[in-house]
């Protein structure tokens, strides 16, 4: 087990530099540069000064020295100044954004869980009946509508119809609602898909059977005995969900002005800004590798069937 | 049961029957599903929508009543009204025309994008799983890495490398869309490789080319076509959500993901704008899910 998790969290090194590697060369096959001119929010330059620029931000080194020298720096937590935000180090500008669009999306991920459990118990338990199609329609609706468009719903309802929540923001407490059910409506429905066929499963296990007959009340069965044992399998699912809330978190915080990582998706794309790209890029695919190594790990300690 | 022994347990039923007097008439794998997949309502109307936009789509130029070019400056924003039953854009583009061509973008990227992906990630799986040895541990290797990959922020990343425009989202999907179905293909062909019949074929003399053609990937089918019908309305998204950002179709070309985009910023003024495509989206990607659901339920019925 032990041997298991580090040889695990040592595939993590080469994961990281792959992805970095790919996303370096996908970068710098794009034609245009952060010097062209016809660039968003850059001056014309003369070609003179373009060389200064390129020999400051180390543009002018082949590419293989290029991707070292960024591979060195990151390793110690130095990922350049962004091209953009010049003022600004892309450390910090991370540092700044991502404990919000982490709060946002532990918000979510928790109301995910919680709501996804609640309906594929409740379509489960009570299978072919009303319960069972109102959680199934809820949970599909999650899964297939897309976020932005469930955004657009929510704001013309919640805001406009009935004025109950504001349009954006991040200040108070009551501009986190909408944010928060619009991310966890499509991790809510995957959740809940899974765990009713997980539940369906254990409901016609033999051992449910078996506290059946030796008397046990409904509730304990489903409880103690079937969830306990279905919950296993949910705990794959975990990974997919942080994916899931983690991209879409771009879209929610776009649209309700959220300050997190999201919006610097695409602009850094857009705007050619090298450093922020590989900041990005590599902060989200660092947590949803850790992220699912926990989540596997953490599958091999619930369920002692399972060894490595 | 799996499909391969179904399959084989019905031509053994056939076979039997053919030895006695009156021949069964045998119900092949595909038609038993196609039967379960019509006793399902909600699959069977999902169905239908998908039918409609496609006819929609392919007949955009006869049904519109105006170009999806045509600007009415007289008229923006317009709320609906007779001469425009959805209302005026920020153009003064009618909005149903604009709705009508923006169902061809969705159901060409739907449909189209789902081929790229089987042509890369079906052969890349099945030699994978097929092989096995080096070949196998570089390309599972491989796969994993790009499996780790914020999906959407990688598609983002090679849209803003290509620039905007049709042909590049194909490009886009299909570079990162053909891990999933190459992990499904490979992971089947493993397990079918090592069958009886694949066994017995081999052992008469059948070569590479016929025992992976004829004998496993046919019986590798089922997943497949289960995670395309499931791609088509992720393409949709893909391309629904690039365009929503201004990244995915290049404009005047409508799509709708483009036009909540647009809308959005006059959400407050203008709902028509933002609320049709919405809606349009919501539709298209429920019908095409439960049409998804109903054919993986018909095609293996234990999942269900």
């Amino acid at each position: 087990m032990l041997n298991y998790a580090i040889r695990r969290a040592l595939w993590l090194v080469p994961t990281l530099l792959a992805m970095a590697l790919v996303t370096f060369l996908v970068m710098h096959a794009t034609p245009g540069s952060p010097l062209d001119p016809v660039a968003e929010g850059a001056n014309p330059l003369s070609p003179e000064a373009q060389k200064n620029l390129a020999q400051h931000y180390g543009l002018d080194k082949p590419l293989y020295q290029q991707f070292a020298i960024f591979v060195g720096k990151a390793l110690r937590g130095d990922f350049g100044n962004s091209f953009v935000y010049r003022t600004r180090t892309v450390s910090e500008i991370i540092v700044d954004a991502f404990p919000v669009s982490l709060f946002l999306g532990a918000m979510a991920l928790a109301l995910a869980v919680a709501g996804g459990l609640m309906l594929g118990i409740l379509a489960a338990v009570y299978q072919n009946r009303s319960w069972d199609y109102v959680s199934v329609t809820l949970a599909t609706f999650g899964v297939a509508v897309p976020n932005f468009v469930l955004a657009v719903f929510f704001i013309i309802l919640f805001s406009f119809l009935v004025p109950l929540f504001p349009t954006g923001g991040w200040r108070t407490p009551r501009t986190w609602v909408l944010p928060t059910i619009t991310l966890a409506l499509g991790p809510m429905g995957i959740m809940a898909r899974f765990t009713r066929a997980s539940m369906l499963e254990v409901i016609r296990a033999d051992y449910t059977l078996t506290a059946r007959s030796k008397g046990l009340s409904e509730t304990p069965v489903i409880f103690k005995h079937a969830l306990k044992n279905a919950l296993i399998p949910i705990v794959t699912l975990l990974g997919p969900l942080f994916a899931a809330v983690g991209t879409g978190s771009f879209f929610v915080e776009s649209i309700f002005r959220v300050p997190g990582m999201g919006r610097f998706f695409v602009l850094s794309m857009t705007g050619r800004d090298y450093p922020m790209i590989m900041a990005v890029v590599l902060t989200y695919g660092a947590f949803l590798a850790i992220m699912n190594l926990a989540v596997d790990l953490t599958y091999g300690f619930l369920d002692p069937r399972i060894r490595y | 049961m799996s499909p391969a022994a179904a399959t084989s347990a019905e031509t053994a039923v056939g076979l039997l029957a053919a030895g006695g007097r009156e021949p069964i008439v045998s119900s092949s794998l595909g038609r038993d599903a196609l039967r379960r997949l019509r006793k399902n309502r909600l699959a069977m109307a999902g169905g239908g929508v998908v039918v409609m936009l496609i006819l929609i789509a392919v007949f955009a130029d006869v049904l519109s009543p105006y170009t999806y070019t045509k600007t009415n400056f007289g008229r923006l924003n317009e709320a609906p009204s007779r001469d425009y039953p959805l209302g005026t854009d920020q153009l003064g583009r009618d909005m149903l025309s604009r709705m009508i061509y923006g169902a061809r973008v969705s159901m060409i990227v739907g449909l189209g994008a789902q081929v790229i992906v089987v042509l890369i990630g079906v052969p890349i799986g099945a030699l994978s799983g097929y092989l096995g040895g080096r070949v196998d541990l570089f390309l599972t290797r491989f796969v994993d890495v790009m499996y780790a990959f914020p999906r959407l922020l990688f598609v983002i990343l090679v849209m803003s490398a290509l620039g905007a425009g049709l042909l590049n989202i194909f490009i886009a999907i299909g570079l990162t869309g053909w891990v999933g179905i190459a992990r499904q293909t490979r992971a089947q062909v493993l397990s079918i490789k090592e069958k009886e019949f694949v066994e017995g074929a081999r052992a008469l003399g059948a070569g590479f080319r016929r025992l992976l053609f004829r004998h496993v990937l046919p019986n590798a089918l089922t997943p497949i076509v289960v995670a395309v019908t499931f791609g088509i309305p992720e393409a949709i998204f893909t391309e629904a959500a690039l365009s929503f950002i201004g990244v995915g179709i290049n404009p005047p070309t409508p799509s709708w993901g483009q036009m909540v985009g647009e809308g959005q910023q006059y959400l407050r003024s203008s709902w028509h704008l933002c609320v049709f495509p919405s809606i349009a989206i919501a539709i298209t990607m429920l019908s095409f899910t439960f049409l998804g659901d109903g054919v993986r339920d018909a095609l293996d019925p234990k999942l269900k």
